[in-house]
């Protein structure tokens, strides 16, 4: 297959997630939401309750996906940061290693540019975590994988509903 | 590609419903989101022209069942199959679990089912997939209406690896949940075949 498959474990999780929170924290900002590039949440810290974060991590990915576009049309390798500015609240995109995307949500009490200063720091934590991740699921093989148990019966009982 | 999530105990997979424009993608998605039970389903988002033509996707996340104690999630994606948003399309089928072509049966879209499928076919292979390796379905739409030609020919042009195929009319939604679980039983046959 072209791309890895992302697996989390619990351990990743839950310092993804210490991050995370201190990143709404230490910028202010209302929500934070981590995303795969294929528009799959990952994580998320802050005030998710007032979002539809499953909306949010697909949209978040198609916009990064038609700015990728949009890159490689003009020559360069990927935007790596977007902002969209609204008349209360605003969005921070960023690529975190090539690999995932963070949003930030944030409002007048916070600015653009502490959320950038903020977002560049937490980025390094990321991206060494995701880079431990990969790591970690081509090695862990697929012995402990609860899927290859899967039977037929399983999958017709899924539709049951 | 799936995201498996350890942590909360969630299997993600991505399913991208391909074909020419006016087909019926986006009615199948539909159909499904009206069917399905609240608690199932999450917000559908369609990003369509002032004329509802598809502009970039509609989504719609299903929640089913557990599988040995793992939440199943899968998001469904349609594309724009005007064929002038080709660079749209590309990007959708990126990370691709599970493919439904849906077949506009009218003897004259036969054409534009016949490039859709090329052009699907060289959008997989871009991002670095062969056809032959991704588990997907064909769907044989619009079947009530008069121009509809016979399944058996439709069949010997587009699908003569014999993969799993449905007739369907999908505004009244015959077939379309047919198609969703044949596809959606592919994709976790072959996450089964990737763990092993």
């Amino acid at each position: 297959m072209a791309y890895p498959q992302l697996v989390m474990y619990e351990e990743e999780a839950k310092q993804i997630s210490a991050i995370l929170d201190k990143l709404v924290r230490d910028s202010n900002a209302k929500a934070v939401f981590l995303v795969d590039k294929d528009g799959q949440l990952i994580s998320q810290s802050g005030e998710t309750e007032n979002f539809d974060s499953t909306s949010l991590a697909s949209l978040t990915a198609g916009n990064i996906a038609a700015t990728g576009g949009l890159a490689k049309l003009i020559g360069e390798k990927e935007f790596s940061i977007i902002f969209h500015e609204g008349e209360k609240d605003n969005i921070h995109i960023s690529i975190v290693g090539q690999r995932v995307i963070l949003v930030v949500i944030f409002d007048n009490r916070s600015s653009l540019g502490l959320v950038r200063l903020r977002v560049r720091k937490a980025s390094d934590e990321l991206a060494s975590i995701f880079d431990k991740l990969a790591e970690k699921s081509t090695k862990a093989a697929s012995s402990e994988s609860p899927f290859a148990e899967i039977t037929d019966e399983d999958i017709d009982k899924l539709f049951n509903i | 590609m799936s995201f498996i999530n350890y942590s909360a105990r969630e299997i993600n997979c991505k399913i991208v419903y391909y074909g020419c424009g006016l087909c019926g993608k986006t009615t199948n998605l539909q159909y499904i989101y009206e069917k399905t039970n609240p608690e199932s389903k999450g917000k559908m988002i369609s990003l369509a022209t002032e004329t509802e033509r598809t502009l970039f996707f509609d989504f719609l996340p299903l929640s089913l069942g557990e599988i040995k104690g793992f939440k199943t999630r899968f998001h469904l994606y349609t594309v724009p199959g005007q064929i002038f948003y080709d660079a749209s399309r590309k990007l959708i089928l990126k990370g691709v679990d599970g493919i439904v072509f849906v077949v506009d049966s009218q003897a004259e879209r036969m054409d534009a089912n016949i490039e859709s499928f090329e052009n699907m076919k060289e959008n997989l292979h871009e991002h670095g997939y062969d056809i032959e390796q991704i588990p997907y379905v064909i769907q044989y739409n619009k079947r009530d209406l008069p121009s509809a030609v016979p399944v058996e020919e439709i069949r010997k042009i587009l699908n003569p690896q014999g993969v799993p195929d449905f007739e369907a009319i999908a505004p009244k939604g015959i077939g379309v949940f047919e198609t969703l679980k044949a596809v959606i039983k592919l994709v976790l046959i072959e996450l089964k075949k990737g763990a092993r």
